[in-house]
Order: C-alpha cells, then sequence, then structure tokens
C-alpha cells in the first residue's frame, strides 16, 4: 500500500469546494425537513388532542389517511431513487432545477418524514395538563399549540433533531449522482482524472468523521442540558 | 414495457433480494460480535468496539461503497467480486448501527439477572448466552426491524458502482423507454413492498420470540390472560 501526501495537497482545494457544497446541502436540507415535518405532525396528530371541535376532526379525518400513507411511502423508500425520481421526472413535468436544489428537495422531504417522528413524540410527551390549562384559560387553538404546545414541544426533540442532522451529513453524498460536486462527487472526479482512488476518499472519509464525532458529542451535551 | 425489460427488473429484484440478505446476515454477526464486545468487562475490549461503531457510524455507507470498491483493490490489492464488496461494505456500516442496538438491549435487561446467574456459579459466556441474550433479543427486534429497512434502501447505493440492482435497471430501463415518472413509481413501489413485507416478518418474530422468553402471555399461557381480565375490568 502507497500512501501519496502529493495526492492529498493537490485534491485540498477541490475537498474546500466539496465541503462547501456539502455543508450547503446539509444546512438547506436539514432546514426543509425540520419544517415539513412539524406541518406532518401537526397535520397527523392535532385530532388526536381532547379538545378539538368535532366539525375540525372530521376534517382532519380526511386529510389523516393520505398525510400518513405518504409519509410512510416516503420513509420506506430508498432516498437515492426518489433522487433519480425528482432528477428526471421534474424537468419532464416543466419544472427544472439546479442539481443541488433537486438534491436539496429530495433530502428535506425524505428526513421530513423522520422529523415528523420526534415532533410526534415531542408532542406527545407534553403532559395533559398543560392541555386542560390552556382550556382552562379559554386559548383558542391556535394560540394553545403556539403559546403552550409547541414551545415545550420543540425544546424536548431538539437533540433527537440533532442526531438527524448528522443522518442527512451521511447522506448527501448521494447528491453525486444527479452530478453535484459535494466532497464525494469532487473526489470521485479528481480520482478519475489524476488515477489516485486511495487519497480523495480516505480524506473525505476521515472528514466525515471529524465532523460527525464531534457533532455527536455536541449532541449528547445539548440533550443532557435541554432533556431533564 | 416489454417483456425485455420487465425480465430486467425482476433480475434487480433479485440481485436486491440477494444482496439484502447477505448484507443482512453479515451485519446481524458484526451487531452481535461488536455490541457484546462493548460490554465486555475488559475496559481495551470496550474501546476497539467502540472505535469500531465510532468509525463505521461516522463514515457515510455511500463513502464506505466507493472505498472497498475503489481503495481495497488499488492499495491492497484485493479485488472482490460485486456482490461481495456490496455486502461487505453494507454488513460492516449497519453492523456499526446494529452493535448499539445490541449493546443498548442488553444493558437494559435487569442487573439482578446478571447477578442471580453469578449466584448460580455462571461463567460471563453462560450467563450471556443462557440468561441475557434470552431477554435481551426480543427487545432488539423493533429496532432491528427499523434497521433491516434502513439497509433495504441502502442497498440501493450499489447501483452507483454499476452492480444490477434494482435502481440500476430501474436507471436502464429509464433510459431505454424516457419515461421516469413512470418507472420511477414502479421501482418506489417495488421497495415499498420488500420493506412492508420485511416489518410484517419481523413484528411475527418479535411475537414469537417474546412468547418463548416467557414475556408475553401466548396461547400456552391462558389462566393468565383471561385471569387478569376479569380481575382488572375492562377499563385498565
Amino acid at each position: 500500500m502507497t500512501w501519496d501526501w502529493g495526492a492529498v495537497r493537490d485534491f485540498l482545494p477541490h475537498f474546500w469546494d466539496g465541503l462547501l457544497v456539502t455543508l450547503q446541502a446539509l444546512v438547506l436540507g436539514s432546514l426543509i425537513s425540520f419544517a415539513l415535518g412539524l406541518v406532518w405532525a401537526l397535520l397527523l396528530h392535532t385530532p388526536a388532542r381532547p379538545h378539538a371541535p368535532s366539525g375540525a376532526r372530521r376534517w382532519y379525518a380526511l386529510v389523516r389517511w393520505p398525510v400518513a400513507l405518504v409519509t410512510e411511502f416516503i420513509r420506506d423508500t430508498p432516498l437515492l431513487v426518489q433522487l433519480f425520481f425528482l432528477f428526471y421526472v421534474l424537468p419532464e413535468w416543466g419544472l427544472t432545477l439546479s442539481a443541488l436544489t433537486t438534491g436539496v428537495i429530495a433530502i428535506g422531504l425524505h428526513y421530513s418524514t423522520y422529523t415528523m417522528q420526534v415532533y410526534r413524540a415531542g408532542i406527545e410527551a407534553v403532559p395533559a395538563g398543560q392541555w386542560e390549562a390552556a382550556a382552562a384559560l379559554s386559548l383558542p387553538p391556535r394560540r394553545a399549540w403556539t403559546a403552550v404546545i409547541l414551545p415545550q414541544a420543540i425544546r424536548r426533540v431538539v437533540p433527537a433533531l440533532g442526531n438527524y442532522v448528522i443522518a442527512m451529513l451521511k447522506d448527501t453524498p448521494m447528491l453525486m449522482t444527479i452530478t453535484v460536486l459535494d466532497m464525494l462527487g469532487e473526489a470521485r472526479l479528481f480520482s478519475q482524472q489524476h488515477f489516485q482512488f486511495t487519497e480523495p476518499l480516505t480524506v473525505i472519509g476521515v472528514a466525515f468523521v471529524l465532523i460527525s464525532c464531534p457533532a455527536s458529542l455536541l449532541l449528547r451535551a445539548l440533550e443532557r442540558r435541554l432533556v431533564r | 414495457m416489454t417483456p425485455g425489460l420487465w425480465e430486467l427488473v425482476l433480475k434487480g429484484v433479485w440481485t436486491t433480494v440477494q444482496l439484502l440478505v447477505f448484507s443482512g446476515l453479515l451485519a446481524a454477526a458484526v451487531s452481535f460480535a461488536v455490541g457484546i464486545a462493548r460490554t465486555h468487562r475488559r475496559w481495551a475490549v470496550r474501546f476497539l468496539a467502540g472505535c469500531y461503531t465510532e468509525v463505521f457510524r461516522g463514515t457515510s455507507a455511500l463513502i464506505m461503497i466507493f472505498w472497498v470498491f475503489f481503495v481495497l483493490p488499488l492499495a491492497f490489492g484485493w479485488q472482490l467480486v460485486p456482490m461481495w464488496a456490496g455486502t461487505l461494505a453494507l454488513g460492516l456500516t449497519y453492523g456499526a448501527y446494529g452493535a448499539e442496538i445490541v449493546r443498548g438491549a442488553l444493558n437494559a435487561v435487569d442487573p439482578a439477572q446478571r447477578e442471580g446467574g453469578t449466584a448460580l456459579g455462571f461463567t460471563p459466556w453462560q450467563q450471556m448466552r443462557k440468561i441475557l441474550l434470552p431477554q435481551a433479543v426480543p427487545e432488539m427486534i423493533p429496532p432491528f426491524s427499523n434497521l433491516l429497512v434502513e439497509l433495504l434502501k441502502g442497498t440501493a447505493l450499489v447501483s452507483v458502482m454499476g452492480m444490477g440492482d434494482l435502481a440500476f435497471s430501474g436507471n436502464l430501463v429509464r433510459l431505454a423507454l424516457q419515461e421516469s415518472a413512470q418507472i420511477y413509481t414502479y421501482i418506489l413501489l417495488v421497495y415499498f413492498v420488500i420493506a412492508f413485507l420485511l416489518t410484517r416478518l419481523m413484528r411475527g418474530l418479535e411475537h414469537r420470540l417474546k412468547a418463548a422468553a416467557g414475556k408475553v402471555p401466548g396461547p400456552a399461557l391462558p389462566v393468565r390472560r383471561s385471569g387478569a381480565s376479569t380481575v382488572g375490568g375492562g377499563a385498565s
């Protein structure tokens, strides 16, 4: 086995470009998944609350099962195929987006079905007394959600959401398959041009460990602080 | 779609299933070996097992696949058959996640059980085999079921290396027909059906193992069940 430091040095500028794209995809993908996951969770779990008026309950029942079906489907099928789907089908439907945008949407959509479960757990963990207190103060349902329930639920789930950020980080290399030059994309391009596979692939592998290990330690600390 | 293209897709399904079974078996072996090592008495064994999980969980599965396919042949001269390369990369990566499941389930067994084993003069290995594992394994099934679906989705990654799995043959069919929406919908549906079957299978397995470990009053113990319902009433 030979290790060529020169190849590492040559690869570094490409590596920084790739890192930037990876982080960009990660941040945007996380934001989409956080927002969309909350939407799914609210659509799926609002009527479980005892004080919802019956008309609203009936309306939610109609929304509920299609949302449950769609999210289950997204959750159980590979992100890679979903990426291909969006990348090749959206232009057919007349919506041409850049590869990175497509990738960010796919990651956000895929992981929103996971964050949905996290939010659900958080919402269900809010004690029933809080709902009763909101009802006793005759807060309208929307105020009860925004002022009482969600602030408590979201505070609890921040660490769990962080876990999915790490999971998303490790899925960003898939964007390479739809021509995004993320870390892996840059590594592949470089290794094909110079026929040196060992160094770039090892460098990005180490980079992933270096990012995700401190991140998970940080999350554990955050968890200790937020969840008591 | 023509019969020839359907045949291509079916071949892809077969490759995916094979890859799923092989890498699932490897991942299970790795999970138990590393997970049990993480509960070992010796500090060094725990540390090494911890390093393994951190490294393999920390890197991306796709990078592992690239590494096995490109770096192993060049750096070490080991050229693997694609199926084994894919199995190795996926099995080692998902095994690291599985190891955490095994560790968690072992730690969740009541400490008194282990102490009971010590009191009876069991060796550590006997305690593990006769006391801890039979109680921990049923608890592992639901997270393992999730992991298995993750692994199924992970198998799609090998298509990047040109292995003829379901995702790859889907891509070929798309190139042939230029009807992306239709083909990818089929492919996604096939993955969904496989995932659905897997979760059902694991649920059945969980039920049987729990009954075997005496955790759920199964059909063999009807007395307890009927007694509970008459004493406790409907409300509980």
